[in-house]
């Protein structure tokens, strides 16, 4: 019986046998049909990329070497660095070329082993957050200074939680602490974390101004990659986005960067500084009250000093203005007490007094003279006048006959009547008569 | 003063200090002002001194209610 699928050429006494191009056809069919989508763990080895992009090199392991090539259009989309001796796993087909009789593996794609995944993973979401805006510098809130209430979400088991206390004790914790206790790793981990920062939130909001939640730091301490996902993950990110209150990022050590450290206001290198970050330095608070109180005091002490100059001067001025008033008052008092002798009456009596003396000795100068020529007047009219005397006359026989009593010399007989009586005077002696008869012979 | 928060206390007193600065005060004003910074620089150094800070865990009960426990810090410590 026939063969009915056996070929029908070649046939050598009942063998087939392939042409080269024949058999190396059918082993591109088979292979490429059999590994056309195929993932390859190995060690790079070498590596060799091509000046047009492309990338050359073997992935191996113990016994065995496979050749692979990556084309440039995939290897620019590579991330990470390929090098001899990372293991990678690598996704592609296996390619057969006739001309030299050798296959190797075309890849698609190539992953760092173990947290490969994990990475390209967290490279796509990167991408997304920062189209949506979630790492934008301009969303970035400030820290409070001196927040009284700080929030932190960790957990309470952890190393990080007493990180952040030790540092805080040793600043100006003069803040009240809320921890909302959650889990940093493993399963249900992310849940825990974005339900802590939305209820912290929710908490928040129930609060009176003054006493609100300042500010939150959220993370954990050091880990592996895979031990530090979550804070990685798309949930917690959307969650730090979201919340009112600043956050501040603290996951792991130095080296670890999150998507939460992307998305945070402020992303802390570890807790510790986180801690630092949200509370200053006793000693640089005391260092500035000390500085204000310092500043305070020259401050003043200048004033005083100002003052003090200020005083001198004014005492020196009022010295000044009080010698030159004292001055001008002397000079007016002088005048005034001049003007005031002046019109003193005691000097006014006086000078009256002494006008009156001087007017009486004037006067009586002027009397004393007049006496004087009165006198030798007197004394010459008093010599006529005693050769005038009627009693000189009588002397020489006349008489001088009065009224009796009234005295009036009778010149004129008329004035007497009859029976009157008289009086006649003589040198010697008087006469008293009575009228005997008038005769008037006048 | 003692209501006043820390940070408000400090910036009080570098007010204090700059109007003093600009030394346009009358020496009464001066002088009341010099008093009330002299005693906020106390109060301030007082309050660092006398800082302590307070420990709450902040809880969720499935009525939605919110609950603050207090913690002490070395029960955190022994735990390790």
């Amino acid at each position: 019986m026939e063969d009915l699928f056996a070929p029908q050429h070649n046939k050598t006494n009942g063998r087939y046998v392939y042409t080269v191009s024949e058999i190396t056809r059918d082993i591109k069919l088979i292979f490429e049909n059999t590994f056309a989508d195929v993932w390859v763990e190995g060690e790079v080895s070498n590596y060799r990329p091509s000046s047009s992009g492309h990338y050359y090199f073997s992935l191996k392991d113990e016994n065995s070497v496979l050749s692979a090539v990556m084309f440039s259009r995939l290897a620019r989309e590579v991330k990470f660095k390929l090098e001899d001796g990372l293991k990678v796993v690598c996704f592609g087909c296996i390619d057969v070329y006739p001309p030299r009789g050798q296959y190797q593996l075309i890849i698609e794609r190539v992953e760092p082993k173990g947290i490969g995944s994990l990475q390209l993973a967290l490279e796509q979401l990167k991408q997304k957050l920062e189209k949506e805006g979630f790492f934008a510098l301009e969303r970035k809130r400030q820290l409070p200074y001196l927040p009284k209430k700080i929030a932190l979400v960790t957990s309470i088991s952890g190393a990080a939680i007493k990180d952040i206390l030790k540092v805080l004790s040793r600043r100006f914790a003069d803040a009240h602490i809320i921890v909302k206790s959650v889990l940093v790793q493993g399963a249900g981990a992310r849940e825990e974390i974005s339900t802590a920062i939305r209820e912290l939130n929710e908490y928040n909001d129930s609060l009176p101004v003054s006493e609100k939640i300042e500010v939150m730091i959220v993370g954990r301490g050091g880990g592996s990659m895979e031990d530090l996902w979550a804070f990685n993950e798309e949930i917690v990110a959307r969650a730090i986005y979201s919340s009112e209150i600043p956050v501040i990022s603290a996951v792991g050590h130095e080296r670890d960067w999150t998507i939460a450290d992307l998305v945070a206001d402020v992303r802390a290198p570890t807790p510790s500084v986180a801690a630092e970050l949200v509370l200053p330095r006793k000693e640089d608070l005391k260092e500035k009250i000390d500085a204000f109180s310092t500043a305070l005091k020259n401050a003043f002490a200048d004033i005083l000093a100002g003052n003090g100059t200020t005083v001198e001067t004014l005492i020196h001025r009022m010295h000044l203005a009080m010698e030159h008033a004292f001055l001008i008052n002397r000079s007016e008092f002088e005048n005034a007490v001049k003007k005031l002798l002046l019109l003193n009456p005691a000097i006014l009596i006086q000078q009256s007094l002494d006008k009156i003396k001087n007017a009486l000795r004037q006067m009586n100068v002027r009397i004393q003279h007049i006496f004087e020529l009165r006198e030798a007047a007197f004394r010459a009219a008093a010599g006529k006048l005693a050769n005038l005397s009627p009693l000189n006359i009588l002397a020489r026989g006349y008489s001088i006959t009065f009224t009796e009593p009234s005295g009036k010399i009778i010149k004129d007989a008329r004035i007497v009547n009859e029976g009157d009586m008289i009086k006649t005077k003589l040198d010697k002696g008087e006469i008293i008569s009575e009228v005997k008869g008038v005769i008037f012979n006048g | 003063m003692g209501e006043m928060k820390f940070e408000e206390s400090l910036k009080k007193l570098e007010k204090i200090v700059e109007d003093l600065e600009k030394g346009d005060l009358s020496l009464d004003e001066a002088l009341k002002k010099y008093q009330e910074g002299i005693d906020l620089s106390r109060s301030c150094s007082q309050r660092l001194d006398n800082a302590k800070k307070k420990i709450d865990v902040l809880t969720k009960n499935k009525k939605g209610e919110f609950d603050l426990k207090p913690v002490e810090e070395e029960s955190l410590e022994d735990g390790e």
